[in-house]
């Protein structure tokens, strides 16, 4: 059997001297998908961002490794070098700079790290005009500055469109499905099954069931209070949202 | 060119300055010092007639009369212009007939700057170099094709001599001796510069280029530029600067004017890099520089676009003097400052004719220990009806110890003007540097691409290869200004 993709173990972390992740053991093979629900505040961003290396973020204890390496040596870059992905629930703008010069940059970056020669540009411009379309991003969209004038839906489809483009392993996605209409959701969903196959894995952040209609987990993590207070297959995620989370808590 | 550039430019060698080498050549340098003998002998060593050496010893008798200017939001050791040395050439008794001829060190310093001048003879007919070194031209090509088309490109001592008639009538015209101390002591010592005439209906057929370089020791630059574009012309002109690195402090005092008539059209481009001063601020060029325009004919159009790296100190307002009707004056800035360096720069627009239009769009980036002021002013006069101005200033700082500060002025004397002004001041968030390295890309990188982003409106202005080679300067100035 192969090593797990990710393994987090006993961590403990927090941001701005606030603890905030309390004890959190997951493990994440190739070819899952997993989602963790949780109630608003109960901290499921700061398990992204600690994961991503995002500054200001700190780690009190516990270990956590992806493919193998300790992820919490590395540089947020290394991180997304080897292969992990944020899809972020609040995608900042870059004025200026062309959503696919943003992208050759990103994939340049991952290439070099990897040892391997830079794309071609015009062949990288058809690839990410390609993808693009299967998210509903025109041509035009694809040449606007990242996120500059985005509607909520539209950030998040070009979160999905960086994913498709930079293929990572294991890709996070934090509340993929906040700000978006149905039509977009299933836009969304449909780009992200489509790039989920055996050798990679998903983490699905969400407060809504609704998400997990069209990404279906193999896992489904209550997270409350700094860990994961309950874990199940997808029928957890209806009786989640039959009961709401306070009957879970309690639980404990 | 971009290929030798690009060899300079990445080159990881680690050193902060990459430009910083000088080329061991045995300049002809006269004594120290600044009085009406010296003039006269600067005017002899160039041969100059005797019009032009009355010129410069009425602009030295002003000059003697003048205050050095102290409003400008800068700080540096007051100039000690008696311990200068204004003239230096290199040694070259007789004039190259070829490049062949030219001094082989020097040559290699231009291969080092990425001018490989060899490579441009073979290309043909991209970009003309009428290559500065110090202060006399030691080398100018496709002036035999420029010359089919009635375009002059030569030094202006060439000029002096061979158009007397164009120097005489223009020199001094935009920018006369009385303008200001730094204009009037440049009429005074300047050695050398370039000289442009594009004849009526004539579109210059390549970008006209001119590397400048400070090389001998102590020696203030005072370049001299002068370009007139006849009625119907066109010309794109580009200006690029690098300069070896050293522990004095080099003044550099240039003028540019440029007189454009009717119909006619002048595009401006400056890339400026010179030695910037260590991490201290010690060494590093001061840049006090007098660049102006008149439009002078109806429908004529000039357009300034600068990017501004270097120097220690930078004084430089490029401005347009829109006098004939439906006339237009753009100005298109970029000025990056780093550790100590000081910048006070914008533009003037002087509207006089009726309908005309100026756009200023200026970008700066403060990062380091640096300081950064916009100054600009934009004046309408009771004649200009229907006169229209634009502002866009926005600042990006990097880090918390740098100053930006826009001063902007207005003086409107006719009611019928409609002018807009728009302000930003803003910082690299970490919420963009984290988004950036989160798919990958390094700090570093990061940071440049954000900034070239910023600045994006106004590279787009500049010719293609140009561009390229400022995008890269901007990377070099900001490298260690994060983490």
């Amino acid at each position: 059997m192969t090593a797990p993709l990710l393994e987090i173990e006993d961590l403990y972390a927090g941001v701005d001297g606030k603890e905030i992740i309390k004890g959190f053991n997951l493990t994440i093979n190739a070819g899952e998908i997993h989602a963790i629900m949780g109630p608003n505040g109960a901290g499921k961003s700061t398990l992204s961002n600690v994961l991503c290396g995002k500054p200001g973020y700190y780690v009190t204890s516990g270990n956590v490794r992806f493919k193998g390496r300790d992820l919490l040596k590395l540089s947020p870059e290394e991180r997304a070098c080897e292969g992990l992905f944020l899809s972020m629930q609040y995608p900042v703008e870059i004025p200026g700079v062309p959503i696919t010069s943003f992208l050759k940059h990103a994939v340049n970056a991952i290439r070099s790290y990897k040892g391997e020669p830079e794309l071609d540009t015009m062949e990288f411009i058809k690839m990410v005009k390609a993808e693009g379309k299967k998210l509903g991003l025109d041509n035009e969209m694809i040449k606007r500055a990242v996120n500059v004038g985005f509607s909520g839906g539209e950030k998040k489809r070009l979160e999905t469109l960086q994913m498709s483009v930079l293929k990572p392993s294991l890709a996070i996605l934090d509340e993929a499905d906040s700000g978006l209409d149905i039509d977009a959701l299933r836009v969304v969903a449909e780009g992200v099954n489509a790039l989920h196959n055996e050798n990679n894995a998903l983490l699905v952040i969400t407060h809504y069931q609704r998400l997990l209609n069209h990404i279906v987990p193999d896992f489904v993590h209550v997270y409350a209070d700094g860990k994961i207070v309950k874990t199940g297959d997808k029928t957890l995620a209806l009786e989640l949202e039959e009961k709401g989370y306070a009957g879970f808590v309690k639980e404990k | 060119m971009s290929k030798e550039n690009e060899i300079n430019l990445t080159d990881a060698s680690g050193d902060k300055y990459k430009y910083g080498f000088v080329t061991d050549i045995e300049a002809d340098t006269i004594p120290c010092g600044l009085n009406a003998d010296i003039i006269r002998m600067i005017s002899a060593k160039k041969g100059e007639p005797e019009w032009l050496c009355e010129w410069r010893l009425k602009a030295f008798e002003f000059w003697q009369t003048m205050k050095e200017p102290s409003w400008a939001k800068l700080d540096y050791e007051k100039i000690d212009y008696q311990s200068l040395s204004y003239y230096s050439a290199p040694k070259q008794k007789v004039a190259p007939k070829s490049l062949e001829e030219v001094d082989k060190d020097l040559l290699e310093t231009y291969e080092k700057l990425g001018i490989p001048l060899k490579e441009q003879e073979v290309l043909a007919g991209v970009v003309a170099v009428d290559a500065v070194f110090d202060s006399v031209s030691v080398a100018t090509t496709y002036r035999a094709k420029l010359a089919e088309q009635g375009v002059i490109f030569c030094s202006i001592s060439e000029a002096v001599k061979e158009h007397p008639e164009l120097v005489k009538k223009y020199l001094g015209s935009v920018v006369p001796y009385t303008d200001n101390f730094y204009a009037c002591l440049n009429s005074a010592v300047f050695t050398d510069g370039s000289f442009v005439y594009i004849p009526k209906g004539v579109k210059c057929p390549m970008e006209l280029s001119t590397y400048f370089r400070i090389n001998a020791k102590n020696t203030g630059q005072f370049e001299r530029t002068l370009i007139i574009a006849d009625d119907d012309s066109y010309v794109s002109y580009l200006e690029g600067c690098t300069a070896p690195q050293r522990d004095e402090n080099q003044l550099h005092a240039a003028i540019v004017e440029i007189v454009v008539l009717n119909n006619a059209e002048v595009k401006y481009s400056t890339v400026q890099n010179w030695y910037p001063g260590d991490a201290e601020g010690k060494g590093g060029v001061y840049n006090f520089v007098t660049k102006r325009a008149a439009c002078r004919g109806e429908n004529s159009k000039i357009s300034w676009t600068q990017v501004e790296t270097g120097s220690a100190v930078t004084w430089k307002y490029p401005s347009c003097v829109l006098q004939g009707n439906n006339s237009s004056g753009e100005f298109y800035s970029v000025a990056i400052t780093n550790n100590k360096q000081q910048a006070d720069t914008g533009t003037k627009m002087i509207h006089i004719g009726k309908n005309t239009t100026s756009k200023i769009i200026s970008k700066g980036i403060s990062a380091g220990f640096s300081n950064q002021t916009y100054r600009g002013l934009v004046k309408v006069s009771p004649s200009a009806d229907n006169a229209r101005n634009y502002t866009q200033c926005d600042s990006l700082l990097i880090g918390t110890t740098c100053g930006s500060h826009t001063v902007p002025y207005i003086e409107n004397r006719n009611k019928t003007a409609q002018l807009e002004h728009e302000a930003t001041t803003s910082k690299i968030s970490d919420e963009q540097l984290f988004y950036c390295m989160s798919r990958g890309i390094g700090e570093e990188e990061a940071v440049s691409l954000i900034v070239n982003g910023f600045c994006k409106e106004v590279m787009q202005h500049l010719p293609m290869e140009f561009a390229i080679e400022a995008a890269k300067l901007i990377n070099i100035s900001l490298e260690g200004s994060v983490g």
